[in-house]
């Protein structure tokens, strides 16, 4: 007996699982019995069982959701020491979104099944990143959705609605990336601009803040991150010249303790990268969840376009901040560094990728593979450039500055006529979570060959209405649309492997200790491919588009991976 | 007498507070008002042309809405209706649901509206053919029967063209004769799908060395759905597939003028027109 049980990993996990439903029962005396049990067991069997029940027992408090234990700070710190549980959007504070656990590994993906699937009934697309701590998954859907499941059957435990106002209009779908955890609380973020606290065991309403005005095309769709004791959101609206902001608001009690405005006013840096009043419309709104190191407590936030986003006319200069990434103090949201991807964008190409912190050869990176078409690696202590290199088909620079940035040719600007330019306005990437694996030290993003025309359409600023200020048609001569899977050497940034899927998709990717790699497509597939060659190892058919990102848990001592497609939630995991 | 209030409140909520952008009104309140139609213009071009074209023209994809006959809309809150909320099974989305465009409110699909609307008066009506000549030839020595459908009669291997006369431009349908692989047609489009399938044509050779030629109904990359020129549906598993090979040279063969004169061809519009217009 005590051999089996020092098997170790998922093995004595699922043990002790079947070990409290044979003698315990999920209420407050549970510790009391337990201590007695044990010390009943302990005078009969000797010290050596009396260590093994102590272990089964600590490890019971992780696994089983029976005694759910507070989500500290420290946890969220140390979120890779327990790879059971996926805390954060990307899983750690890093971002990069890879999984320790390798019970699912190429050796037995093949035999996946589906394991449960959960309905929400939402409409659109799909785009949450579900969160699961100690057994219970949390997630969101479209329209205010938020929810938390059982994560081994998919039963729900709550279920949370806001209305939403009938004349909202966010820009790109009612959608919603996900949930923040810490304490007893998750934190989401809504179509009408509230940050809310909800109660992680019932859902019930704990505080709800407005942070701006949704009439003026205000609104979240990130997932926020909680750091400390703070709750980190950025606002959405680039599309309808919100000046942008990302905020920190206190978890406990909902005040709002920094708020960092993307665009600079009178009298701050920066401010001169923008004509006239151009900066008080100006967007760079932070619609994508950032990434945190404890080491420096800074928080690497991305920004997105600035508004009108595809005519530069009226706001002449860079316009800082947007399309840029931000290092914050995270106590006080002061910035250290900025590093801007595009200056002066005029083809709407976000920054909003998740900026990834990857360590190599001593140096502390970041690595961001943007939406202009160009991986770049940077240094996360200063913000400098090291390089950046083309991973899809660009066609907007051919050149680069002193220090390496890639500079717009004159040419790609957009013209009443219209210009084709590569990428498109969707973008090479757009907010697809990608991953970094550290067992191949790939960096896999999802990327697409499309070319757009470009055509400007001069229109006034109006509070709350849509202000392009162009419109942009697909290319034909560029069609069909190519699709992939990229596989990135970061170093060199090298394309190592790819697969091309049948037409592009908007799925994120998530890469475990398993050696495997995870992503979804636009026909619905789910697909489990082999790290190292991007060979598909496994697939299943889920019925309706993926435009969210996998994650990967274990409960009970059984690994699931799990994703959103269509208007449902799959759970994964071996037979 | 309260009841009686109420009503009068809920009037006067009507006419004072949703104003003149309320979808229950049955006419278009800013029909005729050139400053509307030139904001729908705006509107127009960040969230429709995509599909209908500059000029609301239509482009190879989505409709021409300069014509005053439209399949799915005849009135002003018909065309309300269909802006807000999409036309299930086509690729015509709901309102701020396609990812392009952002939502409008009520008052910009009312102007978008107007701008439609003043572009008809603009197109007027053209027809330059004889419609029952262009039967005879879609059914006889044209051979579009083969492949295509009208009204329930016809072949499979094509798309059915009932609607494409009330869909589609003239210069579209002109062009997708004489050029049928410039601009594949679309075929299946899923809800949740960013792309339509489109008409490719495919060859695979099975394990048994069985060779199938057709166009893909649908694909993914794992299986894949043809129909070949008999008709029959071949459902097919690709790594199952001794070779699998697909081009964008379309099944259909191109009709230049030496097969079909201008002439006939405008007949044949004529014909798809008016069956469009049905």
């Amino acid at each position: 007996m005590t051999g089996r049980h020092n098997q170790g990993g998922f093995e004595s996990r699922w043990k002790s699982g079947r070990f409290i439903s044979m003698g315990f029962s999920p209420d407050p005396a549970q510790g009391l019995k337990a201590a007695a049990l044990k010390a009943r067991v302990a005078a009969l069997k000797g010290p050596l069982i009396h260590a093994v029940i102590t272990a089964l027992l600590l490890l019971d408090l992780f696994t089983n959701g029976v005694a759910s234990a507070q989500v500290t700070f420290e946890r969220l710190v140390n979120a890779t020491k327990e790879p059971q549980n996926w805390m954060t959007y990307s899983g750690d504070y890093s971002g990069k979104r890879f999984s320790l656990l390798d019970q699912i590994n190429l050796k037995n993906a093949g035999t996946m099944t589906a394991k449960w699937v959960y309905q929400t009934a939402a409409t659109g697309k799909f785009e949450t990143s579900p969160l699961v701590v100690d057994g219970i998954l949390y997630a969101t859907a479209q329209d205010n959705r938020a929810f938390a499941l059982d994560a081994r059957s998919g039963r729900p435990i709550w279920m949370y609605q806001r209305q939403v106002p009938s004349d909202i209009r966010p820009c790109c779908g009612r959608v919603n990336r996900g949930l923040a955890i810490l304490g007893d609380k998750v934190f989401l973020g809504t179509l009408d601009a509230h940050v809310m606290a909800l109660d992680a065991k019932t859902g019930a309403v704990i505080w709800d803040v407005v942070a701006a005005d949704y009439k003026t095309g205000h609104s979240f769709t990130v997932a926020p991150l909680a750091v400390k004791n703070l709750v980190v959101i950025g606002i959405s609206g680039g599309e309808y010249g919100v000046r942008g902001f990302i905020d920190a608001y206190d978890a406990d009690t909902g005040e709002r303790k920094w708020r960092f405005y993307t665009v600079p006013g009178p009298g701050e840096p920066g401010h001169d990268t923008w004509e006239g009043d151009s900066w008080k419309v100006g967007g760079a709104p932070a619609w994508n969840t950032g990434t945190y190191d404890p080491a420096t407590n800074q928080v690497f936030w991305p920004t997105g376009n600035p508004s009108p986003s595809n005519r530069g006319e009226g706001r002449a200069g860079d316009n800082l901040y947007s399309n840029s990434l931000l290092a914050l103090n995270a106590d006080t949201g002061k910035m250290n560094w900025y590093f801007q991807f595009t200056k002066h964008d005029e083809h709407d190409w976000d920054a909003t990728q998740v900026p990834v912190m990857v360590d190599a050869g001593g140096k502390h990176l970041i690595a961001q593979a943007d939406r202009n078409g160009f991986f770049y690696l940077i240094d996360r202590s200063n913000g400098k450039l090291i390089s950046a290199t083309p991973y899809a088909r660009t066609t907007w620079s051919d050149t680069k500055d002193a220090e390496g940035r890639p500079v717009a040719n004159s040419h790609a600007s957009p013209t009443l006529e219209g210009r084709t330019v590569c990428p498109g306005a969707l973008g090479a990437t757009n907010f697809m979570a990608p991953t970094y694996d550290a067992q191949t030290g790939l960096f896999y993003v999802t990327a697409r060959d499309q070319c757009d025309i470009f055509s400007t359409a001069p229109q006034p600023y109006e509070a709350g209405h849509a202000f392009y200020g162009s419109a942009y048609f697909p290319s034909e001569e560029a069609e069909p649309y190519l699709g992939f899977l990229k596989a990135i050497d970061p170093a060199t940034g090298e394309i190592k492997q790819k697969f091309q899927h049948t037409s592009p998709t908007w799925s994120g990717v998530l890469s475990t200790a398993g050696g495997l790699v995870f992503s979804g497509d636009a026909e619905g597939n789910f697909i489990a491919f082999d790290a190292a060659s991007l060979k598909p190892v496994w697939h299943f058919q889920m019925g309706g588009a993926v435009y969210a990102p996998p994650i990967a848990f274990a409960v009970d001592g059984k690994e699931y991976v799990a994703i959103a497609a269509g208007s449902v939630v799959f759970a994964f995991g071996l037979p | 007498m309260f009841r009686r209030s109420c009503v009068w409140i809920a009037l006067w909520a009507t006419v004072f507070i949703a104003g003149p952008a309320s979808p229950a009104d049955d006419r278009n309140p800013l029909a005729g008002d050139p400053k509307a139609a030139k904001a729908g213009e705006y509107e127009f071009r960040i969230n429709c042309a995509l599909c209908h074209g500059l000029g609301a023209r239509g482009g190879g994809r989505g409709p021409d809405l300069t014509r005053a006959q439209k399949k799915h809309t005849h009135s002003d809150p018909d065309m309300f209706q269909v802006i807000s909320n999409g036309i299930p099974g086509t690729a015509m989305p709901a309102n701020g649901t396609n990812g392009q465009g952002v939502g409008m409110t009520d008052e910009e699909i009312w102007e978008i509206i107007a701008y439609i609307r003043s572009q008809e008066v603009k197109a007027g009506s053209k027809s330059l053919g004889n419609a029952a000549k262009g039967k005879a030839l879609f059914f006889g020595d044209a051979n579009c029967s083969l492949c295509h459908m009208v009204a329930g009669k016809g072949g499979r291997l094509g798309p059915e063209l009932t609607g494409v006369g009330g869909s589609r431009t003239r210069e579209a349908i002109i062009d997708s004769v004489r050029n049928p692989s410039r601009r594949l047609a679309w075929g299946l489009t899923e809800a949740t799908k960013e792309f339509p399938h489109e008409y490719e044509s495919a060859t695979v050779v099975t394990v048994d060395g069985k060779k199938i030629r057709g166009v893909t109904l649908n694909e993914d990359s794992f299986t894949v759905q043809i129909m070949d020129s008999n008709e029959r549906i071949h459902l097919l598993e690709k790594d199952g597939l001794r070779s699998f090979e697909k081009t964008r040279d379309s099944a259909m063969p191109k009709y230049d003028t030496e097969v079909l004169s201008n002439k006939d061809l405008e007949d044949l519009v004529a014909y798809l027109t008016s069956m469009g217009a049905q």
